[in-house]
């Protein structure tokens, strides 16, 4: 039983849970399953970012320049989508996630082959990524009419009475799991976000796979970038715009430490329940949506507190373990 | 195993010779400047008039006082997210006060105020509770602006009194705005106090080893403090000017902000992970952004294609020594 709370996730969990009670006492409509499937379908792009950018925040880097990713691959499939509304919606998706993973293997290479520190090069990547949208849409919107209806509606289709777009985020959640706990791969990113010399040591190639996490990224949000783009109907410039720092939020509340090495799937996953839950929440129960941002910077700087507290005491653990060693 | 002889003589200052001037960042730095200012004479007849580059110096006052104690915080090893959000924190409650008849001189004091209070408030969080700054200010970054939403929402405060209107629009001396001399009288500031104190080689310290910086005697907490409050002062400061320069207030005033200064920071050769850095790389790199943004702007390109420009430059002018070693052969390492 000890151990089973040592886990961050339980409190998370129960957190989450006390956060529905709390909403339900004010909404009873807002614990029934029908409601938090809706929940779980508008946090569904959150989720699989906050999974993406977890993988470089493992390996004690950072990528904000996800969000401008977003921006720019949605833009391109729209486009796509309004010139060639015959190409198929699983086509756009594998486009959506070769741009998405180019865009992600420069920010990889420049930080594995020159070796700058990944929040220069994503902070510059951010801005030209973004500038990059407006040069290909020459500044004009793709709006809903201009979208096919296949594009819009493949992630609304019911399947098993859930939406598609949820069964994406269940799927990316259990890819993401499989890598993270039972492939070498997902061994060497906990690894170098513990111990980047022992890692070198160890035999990982330290560079070759921060590569690989910024590849990751990249594919998650050029997927995210068709997904967001089909669901808000509309592609601009302005998409997603400073969402980098909602994707971190998640994590940081998550249990991720920035610091790399410490974090989870699950983790990743019920923090971005947990914004999107608050943000679900609160035109329910009649608090006006400007309180949305207050209360996620609150809940980072309390998560921070908390994850901080646990971090100290695992580092003396192992500390005293080696020492008796 | 002999241990290398102690060198004779300890200087004070650590000045480099001018050969190594020559090669410095500052000197790569001058060389881009003059490079695009050049570039912008030839391209546009309207950039060379005195009125014109006056202009250009209001892209980049506000952000740059904001870079140089932004500087100094990187350098001891942190960050600061929220500059942007004190802003708009700032600005929000010097428009309260307005709506309550304040006048100038308390606008003023309470922009600045603000700004400290909430830099304060950062330091406390990171000194006290010894947590990351990168998490702490991204989390009172939506703090801040988050209140600025809560009380304005979707409003605007407006009626500033006209004398307000001095700070961000008002001139010194013939073409030298308030806001670029406040900048330079700034400049020379944290140039002395980074580059000639002895709290700004205790900042260095702290950047390149904050454990040994500790043991020998220096108060890193404190210093780390010290300088999230003046990140938090200088975000007050520049609050003061936007909010006079735009005359509203809108709770998304300043949006973006802290990348470009931290922008400027890394471009003028500071290191991100701490440690190193110079003053007047700082001020030549506002420099650079204005003359970017400026320059590109009298050619009718939208700020957006520019930001592209500023995110290659940034990339570029961190890759280019990287590269350079490299095809030396690591002499210059």
């Amino acid at each position: 039983m000890k151990n089973f709370l040592k886990y961050r996730e339980i409190w998370l969990l129960a957190a989450i849970a006390m956060l529905i009670g709390l909403i339900s006492t004010r909404f009873p409509g807002f614990a029934n399953p029908g409601n938090l499937r809706q929940v779980f379908n508008d946090t569904s792009i959150l989720m699989i970012l906050a999974l993406g950018q977890m993988v470089v925040i493992l390996t004690r880097s950072i990528d904000l320049s996800m969000a401008a990713n977003l921006c720019f691959t949605g833009m391109v499939v729209a486009m796509l989508n309004a010139a060639h509304p015959a190409i198929p919606i699983p086509l756009l998706i594998v486009i959506a996630l070769l741009v998405g993973l180019v865009l992600g293997a420069i920010n990889g290479l420049l930080v594995w082959r020159l070796n700058i520190p990944s929040i220069v090069v994503t902070l510059g990547t951010l801005t030209i990524y973004r500038g990059a949208t407006f040069v290909i849409s020459g500044g004009a919107w793709v709006n809903a009419d201009q979208m096919s209806a296949d594009f819009i509606n493949f992630q609304r289709a019911a399947f098993l009475g859930i939406p598609v777009l949820s069964w994406i985020a269940l799927l990316v959640i259990a890819l993401f799991f499989l890598v993270m706990t039972r492939t070498a791969l997902g061994r060497s990113i906990y690894a170098i976000g513990v111990n980047p010399t022992a890692s070198v040591y160890a035999g990982i190639d330290v560079g070759r796979t921060k590569f690989i996490v910024f590849c990751i990224s990249g594919m998650i949000g050029g997927l995210a970038g068709y997904l967001w783009i089909s669901r808000y109907v509309i592609a601009s410039v302005e998409v997603a715009n400073g969402y980098e720092l909602n994707i971190i939020a998640a994590c940081v509340i998550g249990g991720i430490s920035i610091a790399g090495g410490i974090g989870s799937v699950g983790g990743a996953v019920l923090g971005a329940l947990f914004l999107g839950i608050i943000s679900n929440a609160l035109p329910v129960i009649n608090i006006s949506p400007f309180w949305q941002m207050a209360i996620s910077g609150s809940a980072i700087i309390l998560a921070v507190v908390l994850n901080a507290r646990g971090e100290r005491r695992q580092g003396r653990i192992i500390l005293r373990k080696a020492e008796a060693a | 195993m002999t241990d290398p002889p102690a060198p004779r003589h300890i200087p004070d200052r650590l000045d480099k010779p001018l050969s190594s001037a020559i090669f410095s960042w500052e000197a790569l730095l001058v060389v881009v400047a003059v490079a695009i200012f050049v570039v912008n004479s030839f391209a546009s007849p309207y950039f060379l008039d005195p009125w014109s580059l006056s202009d250009l110096t209001f892209n980049f006052t506000e952000k740059a006082l904001i870079a140089l104690a932004m500087a100094l915080l990187i350098i001891s090893g942190e960050i600061d997210l929220s500059v942007a959000a004190i802003i708009a924190l700032a600005s929000t409650m010097m428009g309260m006060a307005v709506q309550a008849g304040a006048g100038t001189p308390a606008l003023v004091l309470i922009g600045i105020a603000v700004g400290l209070g909430c830099g304060a408030f950062n330091g406390l969080l990171v000194t006290r509770l010894g947590l990351p700054s990168i998490v702490v200010t991204i989390g009172t970054m939506s703090l801040f602006r988050g209140v600025a939403f809560i009380v304005l929402g979707d409003q605007a405060y407006k009626g500033y009194p006209a004398s307000f209107a001095f700070f961000g629009q008002g001139y010194v001396w013939w073409v030298v705005s308030f806001e670029l001399a406040l900048f330079l009288i700034a400049a020379v500031i944290y140039w002395f106090v980074l580059h000639r104190t002895s709290f700004g080689r205790r900042v260095f310290a702290i950047g390149n080893n904050p454990v040994a910086a500790q043991f020998s005697g220096v108060r890193v907490d404190r210093i780390k403090f010290i300088l999230f409050c003046l990140t938090g002062l200088m975000s007050g400061i520049a609050a003061v000017l936007i909010t006079s320069r735009l005359g509203s207030t809108r709770p998304s005033i300043a949006q973006g902000y802290e990348l470009e200064a931290i922008t400027m920071v890394v471009l003028g050769g500071v290191s991100i992970l701490g440690g190193a850095g110079s003053i007047l790389g700082v001020v030549l790199a506002a420099f650079i952004m204005g003359l970017v943004t400026f320059g590109l702007g009298l050619l009718n390109v939208p700020g957006i294609v520019m930001s592209i420009f500023i995110g290659l430059l940034l990339i570029i002018v961190i890759a280019l020594p990287i590269v350079w070693r490299r095809l030396r052969g690591g002499r210059f390492a």
